[in-house]
């Protein structure tokens, strides 16, 4: 297996990424409950979950090769749309993984 | 999520009882992180980094989307800094986690707040989240948050490294696709919490934006999307009429 990185620099890219990593986890995680938050910063945060974890699967789902496929060649697009039906009928994310995957699956093998 | 976390007796909760059921909350989405994490450690050793490389990064720096590009642009030969700066701005979404988590966390004493925080995942936040805003009055919430970080850490450590074996004997499991494991995750996870109508404008408004904002540099796309999408939320609700607010159960 080649190497392009020294060890050195490995090193340096493990340290530093984990720097700016904890950086965005810990510090308010310590701070904002120790002060005084105005009301209408907790009410936006409540959607928090929703807006990121939204603006992460979309592009996942419509643009995985970066540029948007609605083709019936983009199997994570149907894959997500199955997803997204059954996790609204059953809400079990279990069940929405399980079936998710078994559309992406059978997309792949039957329909391309 | 919170009908399988729901119908619990929480009134007589303990460290041990919270620690299981964090775990348990968390097994979808560990089972959702499975193929994610090996076909990082499958990448990882093929895209330029040393087996230690790899293991250092799901160890140490454990974000799984920031190590996927890190391995990409390593295989590019992008320089380190710039690696590190993409990092940085990828993990920004971790600011409004720990902000949103961090009212319930207050009383903690510095020995739970820097291995939980070191431990922050989007999967660990969604779980944990439903749990810290639950009506009861467990005083041994944090349990259930350890129980949740330690079973993601441990198990995307195992997959880094069965990822890691099968990169270096198989050749193509990296381009099997089945990193759309991650999306169908969050998917699962997002669409039950879209209970009022403001919430599902802040969805709407997120997916539109993210895709328009995708090609904005260091992927900080994801973070002009969020914050469009919590913006619009707040203003939907701002524009409800007040009983209905009231009302809400979110």
């Amino acid at each position: 297996m080649e190497t392009s990185l020294s060890p050195l620099q490995e090193f340096i890219l493990i340290l530093g990424m984990f720097i700016v990593t904890f950086l965005a986890r810990y510090p308010l995680l310590v701070l904002v409950g120790r002060i005084q938050l105005p009301e209408r910063v907790f009410r936006a945060l409540r959607y928090v979950p929703v807006a990121v974890l939204t603006a992460i699967s979309v592009p996942a789902a419509l643009m995985p090769q970066g540029t948007v496929n609605f083709g019936i060649g983009n199997t994570y697009l149907y894959a997500s749309i199955a997803a997204g039906l059954i996790a609204w009928y059953t809400k079990n994310l279990l069940y929405t993984i399980g079936g998710g995957m078994l559309v992406f699956i059978f997309w792949r093998v039957i329909v391309l | 999520m919170t009908t399988i976390i729901a119908d619990k007796p929480k009134n007589t909760s303990t460290p041990r009882s919270e620690f299981l059921n964090g775990m348990k909350d968390t097994i979808p989405l560990i089972i959702g992180a499975i193929p994610f994490g090996m076909i990082f450690g499958a990448i990882g050793v093929t895209s330029g980094l040393s087996v230690w490389g790899v293991l250092g990064l799901s160890a140490i720096v454990f974000a799984g989307s920031a190590q996927f590009i890190a391995a990409g642009l390593v295989s590019q030969g992008v320089g380190v800094a710039f690696i590190i700066l993409t990092t940085a701005i990828v993990n920004l979404r971790h600011l409004l986690y720990a902000a949103s988590l961090s009212p319930y966390m207050k009383n903690l004493a510095q020995k739970w707040l820097l291995p939980l925080g070191f431990w922050l995942t989007d999967e660990t936040y969604a779980v944990v989240i439903t749990r810290y805003a639950q009506q009861d009055k467990s005083p041994h919430k944090h349990w259930y948050h350890l129980g949740s970080s330690v079973a993601m850490y441990s198990n995307w450590q195992l997959w880094t490294i069965i990822g890691i074996v099968a990169g270096t004997q198989l050749e193509g499991i990296a381009d099997l696709g089945l990193d759309v494991a991650m999306a169908i995750t969050f998917i699962g996870i997002v669409v039950p919490l879209i209970k009022t109508r403001p919430m599902l404008i802040c969805a709407l408004v997120a997916g539109v934006v993210a895709v328009f904002a995708y090609d904005l540099p260091n992927q900080s796309g994801l973070m002009v999307a969020s914050f469009a999408g919590i913006f619009a939320g707040v203003i939907a609700e701002a524009m409800q009429p007040a009983k209905v607010k009231n009302s809400e159960i979110l």
